[in-house]
C-alpha cells in the first residue's frame, strides 16, 4: 500500500530557534494521526509545513495525488498546490473565524468550495449545502444566516462542513476542539469520529488535549522542543509511554 | 477646434504623464480585463468625480477629437458639464452631445444606446476596479486569485444574491469574464448595459483613486457571470419612455409631483432627443402636444 | 494462534530518577485454536500486563508475540489496529466509550469495523444484548449512565459481537449475577467450539474450571530479584 502522505526530514527554523526538526513519518489511507506536545513544541509549525502554508527549510512532503500518484507537494506549481488545498485536502482551524467567511451565509460558506471547483448550478449547490449542514447537525433553516449569528460550536461544525463538502481525502486539524465548552467538545469529537470513519478520511490532528487524541487518533506523535520524542499506537503511547517527557505529559493530566 | 488655455499643457497633463498613461493603456489593451497599475496624478477635482476617467481621456485626446461627456446617460448634469468644460478649456477640442459625432466619449455609469462604431473610444470612470473586493479585502490575495483564475469567490456573491433575494439582484457593476480569462468589474453601469460591452469601439477604464487602468479592445468577448439555473438577465424597468416611446432603452424613473406621480424617461438624453426629433412620441409627450 | 516466546517487560520511570522496574522475564506460552488458557497468579504478578502486551497496548521489551500472522512486538500501529479488527478481540474490565453513542451502536461497532453489513451487525448486537438480559428500553441510550453490571454486560456483548479467531478476556464474569454469569460462560464455550483461541483472567475459580483447558501461572515469569 502507498502511503497517502510521507514526511521526510521536514525541518523549519525561525532564525536560530528550531521550529520543528527532521520530522519523518508515513500516513496511510484511513489513518488518523495525533500530534501532541505543549505550546511551542513545534506541532503547529509542523502542521503548517505539511499543509503547505509554510515552506520548510529542508525536507520533503510527498502526497499521493489522485491523478499523478506521489508528488512532492513543495515542488508542485502554486495553482496545483492551491487546487489540492481546495479539493483533496481540508484544513480545520482552531478559530472558526480563520476558516470561515464571516460576511456571507452558512450556505455560501459550504458552497464556496463547490463553486471554486466549477459548480455552476445554484439549485445543486444549495442542495449539497443543506445536506452537509444536516450532517454536522445544523438545522436547514439556518442556511441563509451568517456565521456571526452562530455559537462557537456551530461555527466549528460549519467550518467542518465547508471543508468536507468536496470529499477530501486528507484533513489537517489544528486544535479542532480548542476554545469550546467540554460538552460541546464531546459532541464535536463524536461527529468528527463518525465522519472520519464514514468517509474513510485520513487526518492529522494537532492538539495538546490527550483526551481528544485518545478518541480520534489511531496513532500518536509526541513532540518536544521541535523534535519528535515518541511515536506509536495511541493507546500504547498513552498507557505505556516510553519517553520521560511523554510520561510527564500523561501523568500531568488531571483526573476527573 | 479652438485654441486651448495657454496656461496649461494640452489636455492639462504634462506629456511625460500622458506617455506613462498611454503605456498602461497599451498594456491593458494587450491583456483584456487585466488591471494595470498606473501612477495616478492629483487632478483638480475630488476623487469620485472621475479623476481616473479624466486622466485616461487626457492621455487619449488629440486636437482633432470631438468629445462627448455623459453622466448616468445625461450630457447636461453637473459632472458631465464640468468635465466637458475642463477639456474645452485645457485642450480646446470640439464637443458634442451626439453619440455618433463623438470620437471620444467619457462616461460615468452608462453605455450610450446608439451602437458605437470602429474608431470611437469610450472611457469609463471607475470607483472600485476590483470585482473580488466585496469578499476578499486583501489586495495580495485578489491579485493571486486573478493570476490563478480562482474565481469561485465571485460566484459566492451571486449565490448570496439568490439566497437572500430569490434572484441575482446585482443590478449594476455586474461582473463579467473577458475572453474567458479575467473577471472584470465593468464599472457601475446597469447590468442592462452588459451586452453592449461587446462593441466595435475601444473601451478604456480608469480608476484614479485606486490607480488602476483596464481595457476591452474592439470585438472582445465579454460574458456576464451566472448560474445554469439562474441565467443572466439584462433587466430594465417594465415601461416605455414617456417622452419618445422607446421600449428598448434603459429608463430613469422620475418623481414628478408630491402625490407619487412618476414618469419614465430614457436615461440616454441624446438618444431620447434624437428619437423625439424623428417624431417618436411617448405617453406624456402626446398630452403636451395635444 | 497466540504464541509468546521469551517475552520480557520492564517499566522505566524517567521522572522518578530513572527507576527500572522489571515485571516479566522469559515468558513463553502457546494457545492453539479452540483452546482456552487461564492466566493465574497473585495480584501484581503481571497477568494484566501480559494481556495488555498481547493486545499491543503495552510495548514488548524483548522476545516475540505472535497473534495470527502478526508479530505484535514489532508491528506498525496500523498493523496492530488491523489485528484488533480482524484477528483479536478484547473484553476489558472497563467500558470506555464516546458519550452520546447509543448502546446498540456501541455493541455493533466491532462487527461494523470488521466489515459486517449494518443490518446483520445490528441483529447480532440485539441478539447478544437480549441474551445478556440488558433491557431493550436501554438499547437506544448511551451506556455511560448504566450501572456497573449493565456496563459489564454491554462490554461483553461488544466483545462477542464479531467472531474473531482469538480473544482476550479480562475478568469477564466479575460483578455479574448467576444467570448472566452462566450466559457468559456459554458464550465462551461457543467461541471455543467455533475454534477461537482464548486467553483469560478469571478470579471466579468455578467459572475458570468450567471453560479453561489449561492454567498458566504467571509467577513463573517473574524476573529474577535484583542483587
Amino acid at each position: 500500500m502507498t502511503p497517502l502522505l510521507q514526511a521526510k526530514g521536514v525541518t523549519k527554523r525561525y532564525g536560530a530557534r528550531l521550529g520543528c526538526g527532521d520530522v519523518s513519518f508515513d500516513l496511510y489511507p484511513g489513518e488518523v494521526m495525533g500530534i501532541v506536545g505543549e505550546s511551542g513544541s513545534g506541532k503547529s509549525t509542523l502542521l503548517s509545513c505539511l499543509a503547505g502554508h509554510l515552506v520548510p527549510d529542508a525536507g520533503k512532503v510527498i502526497y499521493d495525488t489522485r491523478a499523478q500518484g506521489p508528488r512532492d507537494v513543495l515542488a508542485l506549481p502554486e495553482p496545483e498546490r492551491r487546487m489540492l488545498g481546495r479539493t483533496d485536502w481540508a484544513f480545520v482551524h482552531q478559530n472558526p473565524r480563520d476558516g470561515l467567511r464571516m460576511g456571507v451565509s452558512a450556505g455560501a460558506n459550504v458552497g464556496e468550495r463547490l463553486m471554486a471547483v466549477g459548480a455552476r448550478h445554484y439549485g445543486q449547490i444549495r442542495e449539497q449545502a443543506v445536506d452537509w449542514l444536516g450532517r454536522v447537525e445544523i438545522a436547514p433553516d439556518r442556511i441563509d444566516d451568517r456565521p456571526r449569528a452562530f455559537s462557537g460550536g456551530m461555527q466549528q461544525r460549519l467550518q467542518i462542513a465547508r471543508n468536507l463538502v468536496t470529499g477530501p481525502r486528507l484533513v489537517f486539524m489544528d486544535e479542532p476542539t480548542g476554545g469550546l465548552d467540554v460538552s460541546v467538545q464531546a459532541r464535536l469529537l463524536d461527529l468528527l469520529r463518525g465522519l472520519v470513519r464514514e468517509m474513510g478520511l485520513s487526518a492529522i490532528v494537532v492538539t495538546h488535549d490527550l483526551a481528544v487524541v485518545r478518541l480520534l487518533a489511531d496513532r500518536l506523535m509526541v513532540m518536544k522542543d521541535g523534535a519528535v520524542v515518541e511515536t506509536g499506537l495511541t493507546d500504547q503511547v498513552l498507557d505505556d509511554p516510553q519517553h520521560g517527557y511523554t510520561q510527564l505529559l500523561v501523568s500531568s493530566v488531571l483526573q476527573v | 477646434m479652438t485654441a486651448h488655455d495657454p496656461n496649461y499643457n494640452f489636455a492639462y497633463l504634462d506629456e511625460q504623464t500622458k506617455r506613462m498613461i498611454r503605456r498602461a493603456l497599451l498594456k491593458a489593451l494587450a491583456i483584456p480585463g487585466y488591471q494595470v497599475p498606473f501612477a495616478s496624478r492629483e487632478m483638480p477635482m475630488p476623487y469620485g468625480w472621475g479623476t481616473g476617467g479624466v486622466q485616461v481621456t487626457a492621455a487619449c485626446l488629440t486636437p482633432e477629437d470631438t468629445l462627448k461627456v455623459i453622466d448616468q446617460g445625461a450630457d447636461d448634469t453637473t459632472n458631465a458639464v464640468s468635465i466637458r468644460k475642463f477639456f474645452e478649456r485645457t485642450a480646446g477640442v470640439a464637443v458634442t452631445g451626439h453619440t455618433a459625432e463623438a470620437s471620444l466619449i467619457q462616461t460615468r455609469h452608462r453605455i450610450p444606446e446608439t451602437p458605437l462604431t470602429e474608431g470611437q473610444i469610450l472611457v469609463y470612470q471607475v470607483p472600485i476596479p476590483e470585482p473580488l473586493r466585496f469578499l476578499e479585502p486583501r489586495e495580495t490575495e485578489t491579485r493571486r486569485m486573478h493570476a490563478l483564475e480562482e474565481y469561485g469567490l465571485m460566484y459566492v456573491k451571486l449565490y448570496e444574491d439568490i439566497a437572500h433575494n430569490g434572484e441575482i439582484s446585482t443590478a449594476y457593476a455586474y461582473p463579467v469574464r473577458v475572453e474567458g480569462r479575467y473577471v472584470m468589474d465593468p464599472s457601475p453601469i446597469p447590468r442592462f448595459d452588459n451586452p453592449k460591452l461587446e462593441s466595435a469601439a475601444i473601451q478604456l477604464f480608469g480608476a484614479g483613486r485606486e490607480q488602476r487602468i483596464y481595457a476591452l479592445p474592439p470585438y472582445c468577448r465579454v460574458t456576464s457571470l451566472d448560474f445554469e439555473d439562474h441565467p443572466f438577465d439584462p433587466s430594465k424597468a417594465d415601461h416605455d419612455c414617456d417622452l419618445c416611446g422607446c421600449g428598448t432603452s434603459y429608463l430613469d424613473e422620475v418623481i414628478v409631483d408630491d402625490a407619487g406621480g412618476r414618469m419614465f424617461v430614457c436615461s440616454d438624453t441624446d438618444f431620447c432627443a434624437g428619437r423625439q426629433a424623428e417624431g417618436h412620441q411617448g405617453r406624456l409627450s402626446r398630452k403636451e402636444t395635444a | 494462534m497466540i504464541q509468546l516466546t521469551d517475552v520480557s517487560k520492564s517499566f522505566v520511570l524517567h521522572n522518578q530518577g530513572g527507576a527500572v522496574i522489571p515485571v516479566i522475564a522469559g515468558a513463553s506460552l502457546t494457545v492453539a485454536a479452540g483452546e482456552c488458557v487461564a492466566l493465574v497468579g497473585n495480584s501484581g504478578a503481571g497477568k494484566s500486563t501480559l494481556m495488555r502486551m498481547i493486545w499491543g497496548n503495552y510495548l514488548c521489551g524483548s522476545g516475540s508475540i505472535r497473534v495470527g500472522g502478526v508479530d505484535v512486538s514489532g508491528a506498525e500501529p496500523r498493523e496492530v489496529l488491523h489485528m484488533r479488527r480482524e484477528v483479536l478481540g478484547y473484553v476489558s474490565q472497563f467500558l470506555r466509550v464516546v458519550p452520546r453513542v447509543p448502546t446498540l451502536d456501541v455493541v455493533a461497532e466491532p462487527a461494523l469495523a470488521g466489515g459486517v453489513p449494518r443490518d446483520k451487525a445490528l441483529d447480532r448486537a440485539r441478539g447478544l444484548l437480549a441474551r445478556l438480559n440488558v433491557p431493550e428500553r436501554l438499547w437506544g441510550l448511551s451506556p455511560t449512565t448504566f450501572s456497573g453490571g449493565e456496563q459489564q454486560r454491554v462490554n461483553i456483548a461488544r466483545g462477542f459481537v464479531h467472531d474473531l479467531p482469538a480473544m482476550l478476556l479480562d475478568e469477564p464474569t466479575a460483578s455479574l449475577d448467576a444467570t448472566n454469569r452462566a450466559v457468559v460462560l456459554d458464550l465462551i464455550l461457543e467461541a471455543k467450539a467455533r475454534g477461537a483461541a482464548i486467553v483469560g483472567i478469571f478470579h471466579d475459580a468455578a467459572g475458570r474450571a468450567a471453560v479453561c483447558d489449561r492454567e498458566i501461572d504467571v509467577s513463573g515469569f517473574a524476573p529474577p530479584a535484583r542483587a
